[in-house]
């Protein structure tokens, strides 16, 4: 923990959440330096854009097949080529954005509460609730975790819901671990033991003292998950585990185009540009985040 | 101190047998408790109830769960992984024929990714914010970024389709499959012991793709731990001191800085090793490459639990393990964790 932190932490949640802001605006300056940060943040401000327009955007209905236009190559017409029924590669590539964001969403909205509560208690209970719970954690991180969410969604049969519970099954670990790092530190602060002191209860402390003051740092570590989450959720899909066809997932667009990728490339090759813009997007946006809010981690 | 280092690995491992236990738990609850119906997978939906019972009789599912987990177990430590149904053979046999293939695609794809990703972090560190060092973040950048399976089929796209420079997928062109006796199982080794150099080539222009494909993925990881590393290092007054004497780049990195991270790298190389294990899983697919990962996905398709849970044991296993030789190599050889455990 830096000092910074700590004098944040001593100062109580009303002045550290004025001096969150004024540190925002700081870092807002500092990101109009940072010209790759800047370009993942437009990235997945257009990714977002995409996917909550799509029927306006997309040229094609996702679905229309046309069977005289089966696997033809990029041109006007259609800008990322037709797959094998005929449709529009590109408007199922501007649907298919929308499933991404719903997984990453839905993903992020699971792990990102479970991890917190897991970890702060861990962390200000402290003792024999501590090493219990970080056993387990540790143990879910020693897995390989893509091959358990591949067994977990062959066991809850294939689909973007079971998708979803076998990714965040295997994601929540690392942020129970921040979680209970940041609460360690919180735990001993000043105002915490003042709040101690005129009575509040445990669990009282524990969501209104203490998560609070942990949110920042975990929603940094989820925006550096969102990559891994997106490239899982497509090895999922392309292992035909994730979202069932004809649904426009990136990951089974791949794996459909697979069967043609000697003679038809583009119909495996589009979705996987997708996908690395989109991952790309996060990682940069992930490392710039962890860069302008927390100065232990700047790029030396 | 001696002793407190066998203490504390006495209690990695038996971290690592927790660890396992708790594994095999939740394999057990995958495969048992959360298919609904486990028996009408087998018998089918309409089977009478009679037919049922008796396979229910048979798979001990009208045992206590606590039994059913004790045969699981000791089924399991006797080696005995089940039958295979899409083979029909018992999973452990076909994991045995599985492994070298996977073992053979990752071990030379960890070669790789050390070979260059170490030097290329050391150089970036050592031109901080050269174009050395932009190149070195971009490539791990992108590593982190990629799909792995997507970047195999660019790959054979360009390299087998287009230029038509490697093999394509599968070990070796089908005239040459099963003419090597698998004496070892990996078959570059196994074609260069029989004398088959024509083999040995083949072999190679088929394994060489993935094992690169593999390889990326890892080097972006090994890249980016091996900078930061290394720009610890130049940072301390050592590395001053023999710059002031007049050491040249090249003897510090090599006389001072590299017996310095040796011990950080090698923890490093172990879970990528182990990560590889993982992204050799959908690499497999793509390559048609018949290790552990296609295994376990034919197996996924058809919903052949015992494949499945067997497969998800033996990488989980050996990921766990390289994770615990990261740990014995960092208690054995730091000198400051040797110190902190005192």
């Amino acid at each position: 923990m830096s000092s910074a932190d700590i004098i944040k932490a001593q100062q109580g949640p009303a002045t550290a959440l004025k001096r969150m802001r004024t540190s925002l605006g700081r870092s807002l300056v500092k990101l109009m330096h940072e010209p790759l940060g800047l370009a993942g943040f437009v990235v997945i401000a257009l990714l977002i854009i995409i996917a909550i327009l799509a029927p306006l955007i997309a040229p094609y209905e996702p679905a229309a097949q046309d069977l005289n236009n089966a696997l033809m190559p990029p041109s006007w017409a259609n800008w990322a080529g037709t797959d094998e029924f005929g449709r529009d590669i590109l408007s199922r590539l501007i649907y298919g954005a929308r499933i991404t964001i719903q997984i990453v969403l839905s993903v992020t909205v699971i792990i990102g509460p479970v991890g917190l509560v897991i970890g702060v208690v861990a962390g200000f209970f402290g003792g024999r609730t501590d090493s219990i719970l970080m056993r387990f954690t540790d143990i879910m991180l020693s897995f390989p975790s893509l091959v358990l969410a591949l067994a977990f969604a062959a066991a809850l049969g294939a689909g973007l819901n079971t998708a979803v519970v076998a990714i965040s099954l295997t994601a929540w670990p690392p942020i129970a671990r921040l979680a209970r790092a940041e609460a360690l530190v919180v735990r001993n602060a000043d105002y915490v033991a003042a709040a101690r002191l005129y009575g509040a209860s445990s669990w009282r402390l524990l969501l209104l003292y203490i998560a609070p003051m942990c949110v920042p740092s975990v929603v940094v570590r989820l925006t550096l998950s969102m990559a891994g989450i997106i490239l899982t959720a497509a090895a999922l899909g392309f292992l035909g585990l994730g979202a069932q066809p004809p649904t426009p997932e990136w990951g089974a667009m791949i794996s459909s185009g697979r069967k043609f990728m000697l003679d038809d490339w583009w119909v495996a090759v589009m979705p996987g540009i997708a996908i690395l813009i989109t991952s790309l997007a996060f990682n940069i946006v992930g490392d710039t985040l962890r860069d302008l809010l927390d100065p232990r981690h700047a790029r030396s | 101190m001696k002793d407190l280092s066998f203490q504390e690995l006495a209690k990695r491992i038996a971290q690592l047998v927790v660890s396992l236990f708790f594994l095999l738990c939740i394999t057990f609850v995958i495969g048992r408790v959360m298919p609904a119906d486990p028996v009408g997978a087998i018998v089918g939906e309409l089977a009478d109830p009679a037919a049922l019972a008796a396979m229910r009789a048979k798979l001990g599912l009208d045992l206590p769960i606590y039994q059913q987990f004790w045969i699981y177990i000791t089924a399991l430590l006797h080696g005995d992984l089940g039958m295979a149904i899409l083979t029909g053979n018992p999973v452990a046999q076909d994991l045995k024929q599985a492994f070298p293939a996977t073992f053979e695609l990752a071990t030379l794809a960890i070669i790789i990714s050390t070979l260059i990703g170490v030097p290329l972090g050391m150089a970036a560190a050592l031109f901080r914010d050269s174009l050395v060092d932009q190149i070195a973040r971009v490539v791990s950048l992108v590593g982190h970024s990629i799909p792995v399976f997507w970047f195999g089929i660019v790959g054979l796209v360009i390299f087998y389709a287009g230029l038509n420079w490697v093999g394509g997928p599968g070990r070796v062109d089908v005239y040459f499959e099963g003419m090597v006796e698998p004496r070892t199982g990996l078959l570059l080794i196994d074609s260069l012991m029989a004398g088959e150099p024509e083999i040995f080539w083949n072999a190679v222009s088929h394994i060489i793709l993935p094992a690169c494909i593999l390889a990326y993925s890892a080097m972006a990881y090994i890249t980016r731990m091996t900078r930061s590393f290394t720009l610890e290092q130049l940072n301390q007054d050592y590395i001053i001191a023999a710059r002031a004497k007049g050491a040249s780049s090249s003897r510090i990195i090599i006389g001072h800085v590299l017996p310095n991270i040796s011990v950080q790298l090698i923890t490093i190389l172990a879970i990528s090793y182990g990560n590889l294990l993982e992204g050799a899983v959908v690499t497999e697919i793509v390559f048609s490459w018949p290790g552990i990962g296609q295994y376990m996905t034919n197996a996924l398709m058809i919903g052949d639990m015992n494949a499945i849970l067997a497969s998800t044991v033996v990488i989980g296993f050996v990921f766990m393990l390289l994770n615990l030789l990261a740990d014995i190599a960092y208690v054995l050889l730091d000198p400051r964790t040797r110190e902190a455990t005192q």
